[in-house]
């Protein structure tokens, strides 16, 4: 790899890497696992002057309990919280759509925080993080400020950060005891996704009383099937009744057209796999 | 005390691993890349973003105030405007075969065609300053369409050819007097109300080799020979054309291919960039590397296939196969590789496959196009025909409503029926077709599969079964030298070997075929074993340096066992011949009297003997050898074929279709090969692997595709879809347990490194279609992609949706959604 010159520098805290960036100016980049952003380097779409790499602070990775919160740290490796137990337990479907990510050299690299902040559609942890109603958790040189997943993304690898601020902490209500499935769907078993479907539902006896429902790929950002949601709420967790509110999972996108797939392809596929991500989530 | 081998276990059958891969897989070996002579400058290539376009202007001025540049040069800088690369394979004598410069001076005729070099200290500096070299280009119009590009009006790849035809080469069975006329069985069958003539359209989309290890060439010009380090196939062909192209002495040249990490074809050409190196480094006076980036790679090294295929069949309504008809167009890039024309020609002559078709024609026109160059991919020729003829077959069979399989068998060479001369004069040395059909079905389970079939056709079960069958064979062990030259190739066939024993017993044996992740050197090790009767560790094989095996034509087209083996084993008969020799004398025996086995030379009837190890000493020290002897056993051999090895093989998959999504998932991948007898089970193993992975991708994964602007859409791993483990299942492969071992060389082996690519892709595009027939589908183009598969079932429901797109830049390239000719995503 031979990406054009740059500085590096390494900072051990949140607050000389924000110094750090604030130096940087306008051509700083952050450098967390790198999955994405090495390979912009490498083919050179991107030319920043320095890079400041997060991975010498300690603080932003780990997972802890907080409240009825969930607190993972932007750096913490796809790796770590696809095996943690305070994960599994409680924010399942953030395990599930994590293990679908690429493969074990890539999970043991790329970070929660990374994957947000890049704002890729065809990520696969926003549509997570979305329907979940994550917080993120934003620092910057006036201090810190929370944002909803729903603010974060704002548009095709654009989000709410702004510049000096860095991505720290990812905070998901709990969802113990939900039902949840990430479907995914790609041209090779590797690859990102051509559509996947995110959900988590409640269920109590055998009727859906509460539905998370997010779509990766299906427009510029993550998008929130709330029409799917509402459609479900109420209804048997029947596969007639799934498959209904299936249809409206096209609600509200924007679907791109590319060589793996067009428009109306992406469209019929977030139908059916919405109808498979709700049956295998409820079931 | 020296070892013998056990006489009584042979080293050829042994499942060994490979010795190679300590090396190998930890790393401690040495690429081209990790060759760095003391002083090395570094290249980069300025390549042009457009397909079609004139230079109207260099400004090198910003490139050459660069840190660390030593210069920067377009082709007149460096006085090489009137070099070409060659073309060794004139396939017709008219064939128009444009010069294809080392770097291109006034016009561009593909992306990615280099246009300037920068040599700079560090890799860095020399990719850096290849940015600020700032060409001018005026766009014209490229030429993306084979059939727009034969058609009257066609813009012009090379005006000066007045056409975009490279040349139209025909086989004429009638004409040839091996068979009969194809046009009269056409018109018979037409006129037949008990035949039928079926005629289909087949597309082989443009493939990219891409090997693992990227390409590179690294020239010292220091010593009395230019030493050349290439990751290359091809390193004698290399030589050779080094010396044709650039002028230099053979004699004053050393080409090193130290290992090579793969190739399948990729890496048989000669590059603009080796010669550039050398160019380089005799006017700089210092070595020279260049090594390619992986998006170079897949942008400018060459492609393979792209063919259109026109396919009629004839037959009558029992199912007797009367007439093959083939029309090809197929797309040569913007020049003639090294031996680009005659690629499809090597598949003329295996259109007919196992079949006794009585009547054949094969008709190819080449054409130019503003893309990347083709030429040899893994099989090169014969997999689109087998691919062509396995399909069709298919196609008859569902059109008579006849079992696939039972079609075949009806129309095949019986076993009994070998030598057999087929439609287009080769003779099938050997062959077994039912042996291998039988032992596969049976691990198929091709009945119980059926039943199934049936029971989720009648469910109309959202999962559709497919079963999919390939009865290829292949020609391979590319040799007969006289056969090559009676199709104009510009090379003869043969292999060289030399076997040398060392003082101490020890045995160095010298190949001129060229490994790349072949195994070469296990396989070969177990044969001289056996021939010589020495321990398997005894033996060091050497090659890829012309310094040492001076002689030879390197690896492709399935020959290095098959030619290069046997080639080894006729030195090892030379060495053993003089052994005797030297045994008798010193035994004080007659030679009739010595008997050779298990590395002993023994006196018939005595205890007396010698072993090879101790001859080996004897020679060295010649103190007591015959008058009419040299005192050395040290032998040399070329080898030279009477006829091709013909591998055969029943290929079966078992394909599920999620008609909801139009995924389709590979079940069950069974494969019974006859390739005569097996030196290493592991290495066939691997092979066969290898080569279904390969042929799998092509069926339903790769494709590499242009834009409207002949601007590649598939320029990193992300886009080129290249399957990995997970994609694929764990597969059923086998060997049948009597082989028909091949007549035409001693060891009775065939070539296998291209018979799993050649079989599969039809097999996996057969299941595909066998799966969706019922619907009504009655074709899905190749990569059989969950899209593709989508709207076929959509369109035979009568719905209309979209059209797949090939062209467009994927949210992908590496980057998840960043399209690099717009990483921002801005829309316009
Ligand atoms: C082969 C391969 C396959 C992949 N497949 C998938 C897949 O199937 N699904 C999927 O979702 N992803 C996939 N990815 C992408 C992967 O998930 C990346 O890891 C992820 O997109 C970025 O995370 P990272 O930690 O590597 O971030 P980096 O690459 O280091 O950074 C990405 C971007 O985010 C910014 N950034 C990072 N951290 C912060 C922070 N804390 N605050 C502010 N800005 C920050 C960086 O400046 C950069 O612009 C794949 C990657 C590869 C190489």
């Amino acid at each position: 790899m031979i990406p054009s010159k740059f500085d590096y520098v390494k900072p051990a805290s949140v607050a000389d890497a924000i110094t750090a960036l604030q130096q940087g100016g306008d051509d700083a980049k952050i450098l967390a696992g790198g999955q994405s952003l090495i390979p912009v380097l490498r083919l050179r779409l991107a030319a920043p002057s320095v890079i400041i790499d997060l991975g010498g602070i300690a603080e932003l990775r780990g997972i802890r309990e907080d409240g009825d919160h969930i607190v993972i740290g932007a750096m913490t490796p796809y790796h770590d919280i696809i095996r943690d137990d305070l994960v599994k337990q409680h924010v399942a479907l953030l395990a599930q759509a994590t293990a679908t990510v690429a493969d074990n050299q890539v999970r043991h690299r790329g970070t929660l925080g990374g994957s947000l902040a890049h704002a890729d559609p065809a990520g696969d942890l926003g549509a997570v993080a979305l329907a979940l109603e994550a917080e993120l958790v934003i620092a910057g040189a006036s201090g810190s400020r929370t944002v909803t997943a729903k603010d974060f993304f704002v548009d095709y690898f654009t989000t709410a950060l702004g510049e000096g601020e860095i991505l720290t902490e990812i905070r998901f209500p709990k969802y113990t005891g939900w039902g949840s499935h990430y479907e995914k769907f790609n041209r090779t078993a590797q690859a990102w996704s051509m559509c996947a479907v995110a959900v988590a539902v409640k269920v109590d006896g055998g009727t859906i009383s509460e539905a998370r429902v997010g779509l990766t790929n299906m427009g510029t950002t993550p998008i929130r099937a709330a029409g799917v949601e509402a459609a479900l709420v109420g209804q048997s967790a029947s596969a007639d009744a799934i498959r209904a509110a299936a249809e409206h999972a096209t609600e509200g996108t924007a679907a791109p057209s590319d060589a793996d797939a067009a428009a109306d392809y992406r469209e019929h596929l977030a139908k059916v796999l919405t109808g498979r991500a709700v049956l295998a989530a409820a079931g | 005390m020296t070892a013998t081998a056990d006489p009584t276990t042979l080293e050829i059958g042994k499942a060994r691993t490979r010795k190679e891969d300590a090396r190998l897989i930890t790393g401690r070996t040495k690429y081209t890349d990790s060759i760095t002579p003391h002083g090395t400058l570094h290249l980069s290539v300025v390549r042009s973003p457009l397909a079609h376009a004139t230079i109207t202007g260099i400004d090198k001025s910003a490139a050459e105030a660069a840190p660390g540049v030593i210069g920067v040069y377009t082709a007149a800088d460096l006085g090489v405007e009137a070099v070409g690369l060659p073309c060794a394979w004139p396939i017709t004598p008219d064939q128009k075969a444009p010069q294809r410069p080392l770097l291109a001076s006034k016009t561009v005729h593909f992306a990615g065609e280099g246009v300037a070099v920068v040599v700079a200290r560090t890799v860095a500096e020399a990719r850096d300053a290849a940015d600020l070299v700032e060409i001018d280009y005026d766009p014209l119009e490229p030429v993306l369409d084979m059939e727009a590009a034969i058609a009257p009006g066609a813009t012009l790849v090379h005006p000066e050819l007045e056409t975009n035809e490279s040349a139209t080469w025909v086989f004429d069975a009638g004409a040839a007097g091996t068979g009969g006329s194809v046009d009269e069985a056409i018109a018979a069958a037409e006129a037949d109300p008990d035949s039928i003539v079926l005629k289909r359209r087949f597309i082989q989309q443009r493939l990219i080799p891409a090997f693992m290890e990227p390409r590179s060439a690294v020239c010292d010009p220091s010593g009395e020979q230019i030493t050349l380090w290439a990751a290359t196939q091809v390193p004698h062909i290399l030589r050779t054309m080094t010396t044709v192209t650039l002028g230099v002495p053979e004699s004053k040249l050393r080409v090193i291919a130290p290992d090579v990490g793969g190739g399948f074809g990729g890496k048989i050409g000669v590059l603009p960039e080796e010669m550039l190196t050398v160019v380089l480094a005799q006017k700089l006076g210092k070595p020279i590397k260049w090594t390619e980036t992986r998006s170079e790679s897949l942008l400018a090294a060459h492609h393979g296939r792209d063919q259109i295929q026109d396919i009629t069949i004839t037959a009558k309504k029992d199912g007797t196969v009367t007439g093959l008809d083939v029309h090809l167009l197929a797309d040569m890039g913007a020049y003639l590789g090294l031996v680009g024309p005659g690629v499809p020609i090597l598949g003329a002559f295996m259109f007919n496959a196992i079949y006794k078709f009585p009547a054949y024609k094969f008709t190819c026109t080449n054409v130019f196009t503003t893309k990347t160059l083709t030429d040899a991919y893994r099989g090169a020729g014969r997999p689109e025909a087998t691919f062509a003829v396995e399909r069709i077959m298919d196609e008859l069979a569902v059109e008579l409503g006849r079992d696939p399989m039972e079609l075949r068998q009806q129309n095949w060479i019986k076993h009994e029926e070998f030598p057999f001369t087929t439609v287009v004069g080769l003779t099938y040395d050997t062959g077994n077709y039912e042996q291998a059909t039988d032992q596969a079905m049976e691990m198929f389970d091709y009945a119980g599969l059926r039943r199934e079939q049936e029971e989720r056709r009648k469910n109309n079960d959202p999962v559709q079964l497919g079963i999919g069958i390939s009865t290829f064979t292949e020609m391979c062990g590319l040799a007969p030298s006289r056969v090559l030259g009676s199709l104009a190739y510009g090379a003869g066939g043969w292999e060289a070997a030399s076997i040398r024993m060392l003082a101490t017993g020890k045995v160095e044996v010298i190949t001129g075929a060229s490994a790349h992740g072949q195994g070469h050197e296990t396989a070969f090790s177990q044969i001289v074993a056996d021939q010589l009767g020495v321990p398997f560790e005894d033996v060091e094989i050497l090659h890829g340096d012309t310094q040492i095996s001076p002689k030879g034509l390197d690896t492709y087209g399935s020959r290095s066992l098959a030619v290069g083996g046997i080639a080894i084993v006729k030195a090892a008969e030379k060495v053993i011949a003089k052994a005797k020799k030297l045994a008798a004398h010193l035994l004080e025996a007659s030679e009739d009297d010595i008997e050779f086995s298990g590395g002993n030379f023994t006196v018939r009837g005595t205890d007396k003997g010698k072993a090879i190890q101790e001859l080996a000493f004897a020679a060295f020290m010649a103190h007591d050898y015959p008058e009419d002897m040299e005192p050395s056993l040290d032998s040399d051999a070329v080898y030279d074929p009477e006829n091709f090895s013909y591998p055969h093989g029943t290929h079966l998959a078992a394909i599920e279709i999620d008609t909801e999504t139009g995924h389709v998932n590979l079940r069950k991948y069974v494969c019974v090969d006859d390739i005569g007898n097996v030196v290493n089970p592991l290495i066939v193993e691997g092979q066969v692997h290898g080569g279904l992975a390969q042929g799998i991708a092509q069926a339903l994964f790769e494709e590499a595709n242009y834009d409207d602007q002949g601007t590649l859409v598939n320029g990193t791993f992300v886009d080129y879809t290249l399957p990995s483990a997970a994609d694929l299942p764990s597969f059923d492969t086998a060997t049948v347990p009597n082989p028909a071992a091949a007549t035409s060389n001693p060891l009775g082996v065939k070539g296998v490194g291209e018979a799993g690519t050649i079989a599969s892709t039809p097999a996996i595009v057969n299941g595909v279609i066998d799966a969706l027939r019922h619907l009504g589908v009655t074709n899905v183009e190749m990569p059989c992609t969950s899209q593709r598969v989508w709207r076929a079932i959509q369109d035979a429901k009568g719905n209309a949706t979209q059209e797949t797109p090939i062209d467009t830049h994927s949210p992908g390239a590496g980057l998840g959604s960043i399209d690099p000719n717009n990483p921002q995503g801005e829309t316009e």
